[in-house]
């Protein structure tokens, strides 16, 4: 495990990313959140952020302090060797990876782009629905917007490009796909993803102490609800 | 005791150091636009450097004091006055109970900050007070202040609130050192060396110029049209403050404090962490010019200005608790 291939490279002067593939792929992925996990958990000193991305890990670090505890070396180069010490140690593997479900409905008034999608795909909507729904994404990284988790893969036969000219406008919990990928918008904001439907669930809740739904390494799986459901399960929430 | 907002101005937000370690999660960091701003308001009214304070564009924000408060204004200058006496900025300044702080035109500068000694009673998000709009939290009801909001301050143990006369105190911290102009400096990103041999001459040689649809998210620029030697497929991955991506039109973005955690464009370079407080202070229509450096010099210009940073804390902290004795 310890023996992949990777590449270091900073991201500015407090930052370095880890690039330890080139594709989306989902092997690669597990790597990124085994390194993610390993120093999640055991720390290295001054470090005050860790991003997983698809295929690389971003650790931020407060450049100052360790040139204030380690002087005559450079901050990159001393956070690049610890980085490349633990590279080499085996991960323990122990993390879990949680499955959650998620209800959507793919009522064309919430899905705007179902219908070109099917179009385009040249598939009836309710089989857009059924590939949509069969099988569980991965969550590769949540970025973009606060709680927005990038998932794949989108089976190749529902796969669309973004919209060439992007919406001002996208309501919170609108679903989307973007190529052979799909995800979730948490909060309204401007977006290009092919938008099919819209789930009740809140992605961000910031009255919680873990305010994102998903976090990185997450399985996901759609299942569809009526309009009926839609608004009942909306209601519940906001009472 | 409290602040009320008589007029808002166009965005004013709370902001501290920012909100750090969840960009895992897609939330970024936010915080100060020019942080060393926010740490030398706070150090003048000896505040711990993680204060709350208020960021400010011009228009700026109009606010009733209805208590006595040490307060300090830095970053860009906005010929602030209270009660037609005029304020200058890096002072510790008393302002008593009644006081109408206004900003009356654009001296220097793109965004101030004020800093109150004590803070201000706010609400934690994820551990820090600074506004992040897009979540709608953190800050003042997540938002930007609002005409009729109103401040609470906290009690801070050196507190004088009795005085009725408004002082300008007689010491200055001297913050030109955190101030670059142009040219800013920049390390090289990843995709540096994709951009033509052209492209990159331009990129030195060529300056840019702040387009209107920039905010705290991004500068967009406008200038020389740069070029990939190849058309790499990206793969989204983090961003940091001071990044510069190259857009397909082939201009530039310059993320600032409130950017997305990931992207996925090629990044020509990263402006050092030393010059963002200039950076942060330049607005629409300024022009930019970007001259290479390396990390290692980088890292040195970082470790002299938290230094400096320092050194104005401890004489801040004496000059201080000597005026107090007197």
């Amino acid at each position: 495990m310890g023996s992949a291939p990777y590449i270091i490279y900073p991201l500015g002067d407090q930052a370095l990313t880890i690039e330890l593939g080139k594709k989306i792929e989902e092997q690669t992925n597990r790597r990124v959140m085994e390194v993610f996990h390993q120093l999640q958990n055991n720390p290295i000193p001054f470090v005050s952020e860790l991003i997983p991305a698809y295929s690389s890990i971003t650790v931020v670090y407060h450049a100052f302090a360790i040139r204030k505890t380690h002087p005559g070396l450079s901050a990159f180069d001393w956070m690049k060797a610890e980085l490349t010490n633990r590279l080499q140690q085996k991960g323990d593997g122990a993390f879990s990876s949680r499955l959650i479900n998620i209800p959507v409905c793919y009522d064309p008034e919430l899905g705007p782009d179902l219908a070109g999608l099917a179009a385009f795909s040249g598939l009836p909507v309710a089989e857009v629905i059924r590939l949509h729904t069969e099988k569980a994404y991965r969550v590769y990284m949540i970025g973009f917007l606060p709680g927005f988790a990038y998932m794949a893969s989108v089976d190749p036969a529902i796969r669309m490009p973004r919209k060439a000219q992007p919406r001002p406008q996208v309501a919170a919990g609108s679903v989307g796909i973007a190529g052979e990928q799909t995800g979730i918008y948490p909060v309204n904001s401007p977006g290009g993803w092919q938008i099919i439907g819209q789930t009740p669930l809140p992605l961000l809740d910031i009255s919680q102490e873990s305010p994102c739904l998903l976090e990185p390494g997450d399985q996901v799986r759609f299942h569809s609800i009526s309009m009926q459901e839609f608004n009942q399960m909306k209601n519940s929430r906001s009472v | 005791m409290s602040i009320l907002v008589i007029k808002p101005g166009i965005q004013t937000t709370i902001q501290d150091a920012g909100r750090i370690g969840f960009q895992h999660l897609g939330i970024n960091p936010g915080g100060a636009m020019d942080l060393r701003a926010m740490q030398t308001a706070n150090a003048l009214v000896q505040n711990p450097a993680n204060e709350a304070v208020l960021e400010f564009y011009f228009p700026a924000p109009v606010l009733q004091f209805n208590a006595g408060a040490f307060i300090a204004l830095t970053g860009a200058d906005f010929k602030a006055s209270v009660n037609g006496i005029f304020l200058p900025v890096d002072h510790p300044i008393y302002i008593p109970a009644g006081s109408v702080l206004q900003f009356n035109g654009k001296n220097k500068g793109q965004l101030g900050y004020l800093a109150i000694q004590g803070g201000l009673e706010l609400i934690e998000w994820l551990n820090s007070y600074s506004t992040n709009l897009k979540a709608a939290a953190g800050g003042y009801e997540g938002r930007a202040l609002c005409a009729g909001d109103e401040l609470t301050l906290n009690t801070h143990p050196k507190a004088i609130r009795s005085s009725t006369k408004c002082s300008v105190l007689p010491w200055k911290a001297y913050t030109e050192s955190f101030y670059t102009n142009n040219p800013f400096r920049f390390i090289p990103g990843k995709e540096f060396d994709l951009l033509s041999k052209a492209s990159r001459q331009l990129f030195i040689t060529g300056g840019f110029m702040i387009q209107p649809q920039s905010d705290r998210m991004g500068y967009r620029l406008q200038g020389p049209e740069l070029q990939l030697t190849v058309a790499e497929e990206m793969i989204s991955s983090a961003v940091t403050r001071g990044t510069i991506q190259l857009l397909p039109n082939g201009q530039c973005i310059v993320l600032m404090a409130d950017h997305q955690t990931t992207g996925g464009y090629p990044r020509i370079g990263h402006i050092i962490t030393a010059d963002l407080p200039g950076l942060a202070q330049k607005g629409i229509g300024d022009s930019l010019h970007f001259v290479q450096t390396d990390l290692e010099t980088a890292e040195n210009l970082l470790v002299m200005q938290e230094q400096h940073l320092q050194q104005l804390k401890n004489a801040c902290i004496l000059q201080l608790d000597a005026y107090h004795r007197h």
